[in-house]
């Protein structure tokens, strides 16, 4: 029985028996094979090689496909790819592509399109730069099958090419990737399972997606971004909702199938709903870290970078960004709890809330009294409240601390100003990634320790950088356990980044939809909607 | 009046030109940068120097500005930085949302306001009148947010008789079209309802004082075409004024309406495209406000003798 009725009782259903029966067929959705769902944010830029942002990687995933895929158990997977030979050196690469696959166009898919599609990838993100570093040469060898020689043996080619999340390796018809990676591409044609419907997109409002009915999926069954990509619906519509109490009532009125993220405060709306299904699809979770910047005082000293580390606790953060224990946890590891490389190093120092230690390094470091700028957004609900808790927990240590607050987008800006805070720089901000990318030295932007290259931060420590390299070649998982250990220690030593803690967003969506996977990218393959 | 409007219309000119002039201005030293806000946060220092580059942004600014006016001449206010969709389209596609929403809440609140205001005027000091000028300052009071989402809880999910949110357009069918915009009118109806109702009461009562009113009932005029033929007619330049400077906030800013029922609207559009830091969205659309203001305005002053004779241009 639906909300509806239990709340309007039977006497009100019967008296209004006539009008709700016209408003329901006003309200139920044009067609029973499509999907309507709300996603994070509306689509704006469509590029998954331009920008890194989560709803133009997903809207990549809809109409893209890629050579290889990840499965649940962290398994790289042949996708487009039918198989990949290795030779004995381990240096050259022939992957050959399976057969069937078509452009939305209807041109078939060749190695071009792949060879092109990877080098434009690689020049725009972070992994892929350094893949290219180790790589000779990338040819096409016939219509259907290309090499990639490498100067070193590297498990890094199969894993970028695997990459789950910002920015998947992502192909493309050659005719587009050969679009310069800082220009936006003009034509979205893909491989992938959904096709774009060009004509319905409303930028930042609505995006339409319709079955790819060329797509040939793998036999294996789905999992994650690997396996079958079997679409049993006709069409997916993506609307976007500015206000986040909208999507909750559209869903309990029946007008919207799936919300990709609910805010944890409107959850007991849905939670008790025996229409809806709330669910955490993304088993992986997002984590939340602070930034210190190294080049300038106070945090270019590093003991006090481990006073504020000291002072910061996870539980308080997490108490007041999610709220509820069941969606977020505890943890120290900058690779994710979890995950294969999680580390329990550093759990003493950055999961309690020790003032009192705090307040011995600031007196062993003659802490001056410089002020600590902080950034915090207000507009954005994850990045808006560990600044507060940061501004608090430092206060109590004895930093004198000022919290700027801002729109996210001025915050975006001035991270990247190396100046003194005086200047227009800062000295800390906090925001969060999916660990669905922060899974390794390479995927995770944080830890790389490249002095004024490095991300938002700077920090300088050249062994970090090497363990990075050595990661990369090395093609031993206990070796590579070793590694990210070793950096793991670093990180935190170091204060090159400061976990916060793990949480999960639950998606909520209507019982009316089957098949809903869990994976650390939305996916709307392999769901089945039913009429009633 | 001919030479008057043509007047009005040249004027508009300077002050377009103006406008276009200062917003560029303040948006190029608004601190935010469209590359990074594309690139997303960990975009290197060389990479947002080639997004800039490609969207033209590391010219002078008196050389974008001269390119923008140049393209502005022509009709084209430019594409969005992050869509690549035509500024033009985009204000387009919202215009009818937007316009539906203000007309709609135009019509309900005038039906309703103007003659509560009346009756308000006629029992000044009664029961009638205190109670109506309380429910005023109710209207006022209580944020549109507030009253949408108890309309969309009553009458959308306990009542199941409206949808809780969208648009269709009038193409699509009345129905559609209508059942969409009824929750949202009524939401924002209430503060414009209190608005123009209070103002038509202290316009009627300052025109019940002069000295025509007194002859009309001297020449036994009943009260209530005094109150209509000779009051309200009168007292209309005030109302009409308000009416016009609704029309045109209501076309511009009714954000929060726009987003609890989500309304596809040029508010929302501006929310975003400044958040975003799409510069020729935003200049697209401050253009096209403040057009819509000097219109609405030369509207109201055209009107001004239809109701008052002795107002002549």
């Amino acid at each position: 029985m639906s909300t509806k009725f239990k709340a309007a009782g039977r006497s009100k259903a019967i008296g209004m028996g006539a009008a709700m029966s016209l408003a329901a067929i006003l309200a139920a959705p044009a067609s029973a094979q499509t999907i309507t769902a709300v996603m994070q944010s509306g689509l704006r830029v469509m590029d998954p090689v331009v920008s890194t942002a989560f709803i133009t990687r997903d809207h990549g995933y809809m109409i893209y496909d890629t050579l290889l895929g990840v499965n649940e158990k962290f398994e790289i997977k042949p996708q487009m790819a039918e198989k990949w030979e290795v030779s004995e050196d381990k240096k050259t690469y022939t992957f050959t592509l399976r057969d069937g696959l078509k452009w939305h166009d209807g041109a078939p898919v060749t190695s071009e399109d792949a060879v092109a599609s990877i080098k434009r990838w690689a020049q725009q993100d972070s992994t892929g730069q350094v893949l290219m570093t180790m790589v000779s040469d990338i040819a096409v060898a016939d219509d259907k099958s290309f090499k990639v020689v490498l100067k070193e043996p590297t498990s890094l080619l199969l894993e970028s090419l695997a990459k789950l999340s910002s920015r998947p390796a992502f192909i493309m018809p050659k005719r587009i990737a050969e679009t310069p990676p800082s220009e936006s591409i003009k034509e979205f044609i893909g491989s992938g399972p959904f096709r774009f419907v060009a004509s319905e997109f409303k930028p930042g409002l609505k995006v339409v997606y319709e079955k790819n009915k060329d797509y040939v999926p793998r036999s294996e069954p789905a999992s994650w971004t690997a396996g079958g990509k079997v679409v049993n619906v006709d069409r997916v519509q993506w609307i976007a909702m500015p206000d986040q109490m909208t999507p909750v009532n559209a869903l309990l009125n029946g007008e919207i199938d799936f919300i990709q993220q609910v805010p944890f405060d409107l959850l007991p709306m849905l939670e008790n709903n025996s229409d809806v299904n709330v669910e955490v699809l993304d088993k992986l979770g997002n984590w939340t870290y602070y930034r210190f910047n190294h080049l300038h005082p106070p945090f270019n000293n590093k003991l006090l970078r481990q006073a504020a580390m000291h002072a910061v606790g996870q539980d308080d953060v997490l108490k007041a960004l999610v709220g509820n224990p069941k969606y977020s946890k505890t943890c120290p590891a900058v690779f994710g709890c979890d995950t294969p490389y999680a580390n329990s190093y550093g759990q003493d120092i950055v999961i309690p809330s020790n003032i009192e230690k705090a307040k011995e390094l600031l007196k062993e470091a003659k802490y001056d009294g410089t002020p600590v700028v902080i950034l915090q957004p207000t507009d954005l609900a994850m990045v808006a409240a560990q600044p507060v808790v940061i501004a608090s927990a430092l206060r109590k240590a004895g930093f004198n601390v000022d919290l700027k607050t801002m729109d996210w987008q001025s915050v975006v800006t001035q991270q990247g100003n190396q100046k003194p805070a005086s200047e227009g720089g800062w000295n800390i901000f906090s925001t969060y990634s999916t660990l669905a990318t922060s899974g390794n030295p390479f995927g995770n932007t944080t830890v790389a320790s490249n002095g004024k290259k490095a991300w938002a931060g700077w920090p300088d420590v050249p062994e970090i950088e090497k363990l990075r390299l050595e990661f990369a070649r090395a093609t031993d998982e206990a070796e590579r356990k070793k590694i990210t250990a070793h950096i793991q220690k670093l990180a935190i030593n170091e204060g090159v980044v400061g976990p916060l803690g793990q949480f999960s967003v639950p998606a909520a969506y209507s019982k009316k939809l089957t098949g809903v996977l869990a994976s650390p990218i939305t996916v709307f393959w392999n769901i089945k909607k039913s009429d009633k | 009046m001919l030479a008057y409007i043509a007047r009005r219309l040249l004027a508009t000119i300077p002050v377009m030109v103006m406008v276009a002039v200062v917003v560029f201005a303040i948006l190029r030293l608004t601190p935010g940068d469209p590359a990074a806000i594309i690139a997303g946060d960990d975009a290197t220092a060389e990479q947002l120097e080639k997004i800039r580059q490609s969207m033209g942004l590391d010219m002078p600014i008196h050389l974008q500005l001269l390119q923008w006016i140049s393209r502005l001449l022509q009709g084209d206010l430019g594409v969005s930085l992050l869509s690549g969709t035509p500024v033009l389209s985009m204000i387009g596609d919202r215009m009818g949302p937007s316009l539906a929403l203000a007309l709609g809440t135009i019509v309900v609140t005038v039906i309703i306001a103007i003659p509560l205001g009346v009756v308000a005027a006629w029992k000044r000091g009664k029961l009638l009148d205190r109670t109506i000028m309380t429910l005023s300052v109710l209207g006022f009071s209580v944020p549109v947010f507030v009253v949408g989402y108890l309309l969309i809880y009553y009458l959308s999910i306990q009542l199941g008789l409206f949808p809780v949110q969208g648009y269709r357009p009038l193409s699509e069918g009345f129905w559609p079209f209508a059942q969409r915009l009824v929750l949202p009118v009524l939401a924002l109806s209430g503060v414009y309802v209190a608005l123009i109702a209070r103002i038509t009461r202290s316009s009627i009562i300052e025109v019940m004082g002069e000295d025509f009113i007194r002859t009309a009932r001297a020449k036994g005029a009943t009260e209530r075409i005094v109150l209509l033929r000779h009051a309200l007619r009168n007292a209309a330049v005030p109302i009409l004024t308000v009416i016009g400077i609704g029309i045109a906030s209501l076309i511009s800013g009714v954000v929060v309406t726009e987003s609890v029922f989500n309304l596809p609207g040029l508010g929302r559009l501006v929310v975003e495209a400044v958040l975003a830091r799409d510069y020729p969205v935003i200049q697209g659309l401050i253009l096209l406000f403040s057009f819509v203001y000097i219109l609405i305005n030369l509207l109201v002053d055209v009107l001004y003798p239809v109701f008052d004779p002795r107002i002549r241009y």
